[in-house]
């Protein structure tokens, strides 16, 4: 009734606004990334492999000199629900890869071609180590780079997402970062050594612009263009950082049918027990009432 | 509880049980991940993939020591006196009855390659002890030979075998067994 | 039919446990045959939400805490070895992630309807507090577990809020460092909040059960807030109970499903993705949302030290209730000025969690303190004049009165109390 639908309409109120609120909360003044269509999108989205491999591709030649992938290992690379190399392909890409091993009988570290089992080694062998070579900037792992970015989308939008599933807010920051490299509008000046990118919080970013079209090739047909690297890129890293995902959704559809059987069930259950309380009273054998203390 | 009319007993039975065959199906399914997350995860089982081992820095005589699934190998250097002690042993007496041949790899008889626990309660042996040119286990007193069997002590059964190939005279890849007709 | 009330095993193998340890009849009694009255609505099945979610942390956790490492350098990345590696993990670490929001929506829900029907009164009093001390351990828990995967959320939430002991005259700083085991958060902070996390959802289990004891002297309350009276107004717990229950635990199962399966980050902070760096401190730190209320009311007052009183003090100030309302009507169905100021305290909790997760800037903090002075007028000053001077509505002279007279005609007419839709 009245109370009741007050009730529930201040309850939708403060679980939306509160959530809202935590979106709001990584506001930050850059121009919002566009949202792209994402094969991994929606209940019943899947990684495209052929993306993730060109994104890996795209990785691995434009990427990893700077970016880690520490909590990755090679032997993920073959795994069902990702870019699905045969493990042959895996074993090759893991032997271009440089690992630290040791210490041998010397009492050295040393280096040896990656094996499978391997994690991906870092590209610098401590923080200090990438500001030192890099003029100061800490370029992060990517491991769970598109988890660890998002961006606000203000309110409805995040009520909405919630219906629509939408999760993809980190893979577009990094599709929007890779191609929102443009000239500084006038009277902006950065600070030295940074870039303007339009998307970027403060809009200055330590990362020199990575891609150029036409730098990586792509045997399959798709066009080399910087917007299809930084989707294929953010797809593969979305891969990288939600490696389950299509696990997840797979599982998820065959819990929600059980789920909605059984409370079904349970709902017709419910109403058969009820039934004679309902509507006939009179035969009920009612609980005499509890001797509780008078109050 | 409430008198239930006779009428449709059936209807209301069939709807019960349906509803607590469902619960009892939705609990074994929950049931599942959770024994399942103690299994080995994917990390261990790629850690204990086959390892290589390079025989050649090994002298005659000389037992090593390796790791596997985290379980220590012995890799032992046999000299042409312990082949032959270990091929006179009169094998159809002994505990855990092998002969010399079904120990090693034929044409690499030089070659003795063990798991190196204790088939008693675990512990792992002393190489070049005991009274059998083989190993002894300081926790019981077990004794195995240079074929790595039982000769003496509770032990009861020989030093188990690993799965492993030789890939060339100097390498073998332990935790692999060679394909049957290779 | 009362020979019903009293469990009289036939099995032998029963009868021998019985004279030694009656379990089972006190469940029966407690579970199958207590007296239930006939009129509870859903909200009542929060209830058994809330111990079905206590049991559902608790297993989740226990598995959770075979593969997590309690050390700041190890912390992060056995989170990721359980979401990669482990067999389910990914679903285990999830369904407690989320599980977790999902306890506080079934608090909140169960703390709503305690308000809304008066069900703190006399003779519930006690029951009231214990749910109070519940919803404190809760929260307690809810922070260290959060903690737990140490990023930067992590990081600089233990932060903030351990360093609001230092607002203490006096002792302040020495507590501080106390509780950090150190000069800042660090690993000594993560190990004992690891500890602590993984024992007081016990102290919450044995708190339920003097919290479900306290409730069955007393009995349910109902949406009427008429006591049962005669038989016809109450029915066994099991099956009628039982069934609505069940259900509505599916119900809620499939919103936690929701979360869990295809946007099982959404209530969550990106942040948090991000390893612990104690040298950077996030843009804006945010708690999780079901603690932004009480961030809102902390940084709405100017003062330091008053503002950490403030934070408490709106929590604790709910275990008096039963005194601070002064009304003798229980449920907000008959007590119409009551129930307006109710839910208009709801929407300003719900305006309060937005502005916790906003900047502490402008007019943020001017909405901030306007809302945070009506939660305190409301509970201080409104609640008890208005039990003085509220005109109520005629209460049904008793559960089986209304459930007749509104269930079953279909009218919205005179007092027809809601909680005769079964």
């Amino acid at each position: 009734m009245n109370a009741h639908r007050s009730i529930a309409l201040a309850a939708t109120l403060a679980a939306s606004l509160s959530v809202a609120a935590m979106h709001a909360a990584s506001a930050q003044e850059a121009e919002a990334p566009s949202r792209e269509h994402w094969s991994f999108h929606g209940p019943f989205g899947t990684y495209d492999t052929g993306q993730l491999q060109r994104g890996f591709k795209v990785y691995r030649e434009a990427c990893s000199t700077c970016h880690g992938l520490k909590l990755l290992a090679f032997r993920n690379l073959s795994d069902p629900g990702g870019p699905s190399f045969t493990e042959p392909q895996a074993v090759t890409i893991a032997s271009g890869f440089q690992v630290t091993d040791g210490p041998n009988d010397k009492g050295e570290m040393f280096q040896r071609p990656g094996k499978i089992a391997d994690r991906f080694p870092p590209p610098f062998p401590n923080d200090q180590a990438a500001r030192a070579a890099l003029g100061g900037g800490l370029p992060p792992d990517m491991s769970v780079l598109a988890k660890a970015r998002g961006y606000e989308a203000g309110f409805p939008w995040f009520i909405f997402d919630a219906f629509t599933q939408y999760q993809e807010d980190g893979p577009d920051y990094i599709h929007a970062i890779l191609v929102g490299y443009e000239d500084p509008p006038a009277g902006v000046t950065l600070p030295p050594g940074a870039q303007y990118n339009k998307f970027f919080p403060g809009h200055a970013i330590a990362m020199p612009k990575p891609l150029s079209d036409g730098q990586v090739e792509y045997t399959d047909g798709t066009p080399a263009t910087v917007d299809q690297y930084g989707k294929d890129v953010a797809a593969f890293l979305m891969w990288a950082a939600e490696p389950k995902l299509d696990e997840r959704k797979r599982l998820g559809f065959q819990v929600f049918v059980f789920l909605i059987v059984l409370t079904g069930l349970l709902y017709f259950t419910k109403k058969r027990v009820w039934h004679d309380v309902k509507h006939h009273p009179e035969l009920i054998e009612s609980r005499p009432p509890p001797e509780y203390p008078k109050s | 509880m409430t008198t239930i009319s006779a009428a449709e007993p059936s209807r209301r039975d069939f709807l019960y049980i349906a509803t607590a065959a469902v619960g009892a199906v939705g609990a074994a399914a929950t049931l599942a991940p959770l024994i399942g997350q103690m299994s080995p995860d994917a990390s261990t089982i790629a850690a204990g993939a086959p390892v290589e081992v390079d025989l050649s820095p090994l002298a005659e005589g000389q037992i090593v020591q390796a790791f596997w699934r985290s379980q220590p190998i012995f890799i032992f250097h046999r000299t042409k006196q312990d082949i032959a002690r270990a091929q006179a042993a009169d094998w159809r007496t002994l505990r855990d009855p092998a002969p010399d041949s079904a120990r090693v790899k034929a044409g690499h008889e030089q070659w003795l390659v063990v798991v190196g626990i204790c088939t008693h309660l675990g512990c792992i042996p002393l190489p070049h002890q005991g009274n059998f040119d083989g190993w002894f286990c300081p926790c019981h007193g077990s004794q195995y030979d240079s074929a790595g069997r039982i000769r003496q002590g509770p032990a009861p059964l020989n030093l188990p075998l690993p799965p492993y190939q030789f890939v060339s005279d100097t390498k073998i890849r332990i935790g692999e067994t060679a394909p049957a007709n290779a | 039919m009362s020979a019903n009330s009293i469990y009289k095993p036939q099995n032998p193998v029963m009868q021998w446990m019985e004279r030694r340890l009656p379990i089972a009849s006190l469940i029966h009694s407690s579970f199958v045959v207590y007296p239930t009255p006939r009129n509870l609505n859903y909200w009542w099945t929060f209830g058994g939400i809330l111990s079905f979610m206590l049991g559902a942390q608790i297993v989740t956790g226990i598995v959770l805490a075979m593969h997590y490492t309690p050390h700041v350098d190890l912390a992060f990345n056995s989170i990721e070895s359980i979401m990669r590696d482990v067999n389910y993990g990914w679903l285990l670490r999830y369904l407690h992630a989320n599980g977790a929001s999902f306890f506080f929506v079934a608090g909140y829900a169960h703390i709503i309807r305690g308000m809304y029907y008066g069900s703190y009164k006399d003779p519930r009093e006690v029951l009231w507090i214990l749910g109070v001390i519940l919803f404190l351990l809760m929260i307690v828990t809810g922070f260290m577990g959060y903690v737990l995967p140490w990023g930067q959320m992590s990081f600089w939430a233990a932060t903030v809020i351990t360093n609001l002991f230092s607002a203490i005259p006096g002792v302040g700083d020495p507590i501080v460092t106390w509780l950090w085991g150190g000069y800042a958060v660090g690993n000594p902070t993560l190990n004992r909040f690891y500890s602590l996390h993984y024992l007081l959802p016990f102290v919450i289990a044995g708190v339920v059960v003097l919290h479900v004891w306290a409730l069955h002297m007393v009995g349910q309350n109902n949406p009427t807030g008429v006591e049962p009276k005669t038989e016809k107004d109450s029915v066994a717990f099991t099956p009628y109970a039982t069934a609505k229950d069940a259900f509505f635990i599916g119900v809620f199962c499939l919103f936690l499903a929701w979360f869990v399966f295809y946007i099982p980050n959404y209530l969550g902070h990106s942040d948090n993705y991000i390893p612990a760096n104690p040298g950077q401190t996030p843009t804006h730190i945010v708690p999780e949302w079901y603690y932004l209320p009480f961030y809102a009311i902390l940084r709405a007052i100017p003062s330091k030290l008053l503002g950490v009183i403030a934070l408490l003090s709106s929590i604790v100030l709910l275990a008096f209730l039963p005194w601070l309302d002064t009304s003798r009507v229980r449920s907000a169905n008959y007590r119409p000025l009551y129930r307006q100021f109710l839910i208009v305290f709801f929407l300003v909790v719900i305006g309060l969690g937005y502005l916790g997760s906003q900047p502490p800037e402008g007019g943020y903090v001017i909405a901030a303190r306007i809302l945070t002075a009506y939660y305190f007028v409301f509970l201080l000053i409104i609640l008890p004049l208005l039990g003085l001077f509220e005109t109520t509505k005629p209460l049904p002279n008793s559960i089986s009165e209304s459930v007749l007279r509104g269930g079953l005609s279909a009218g919205a007419s005179a007092p027809p109390p809601s909680g005769a839709r079964g």
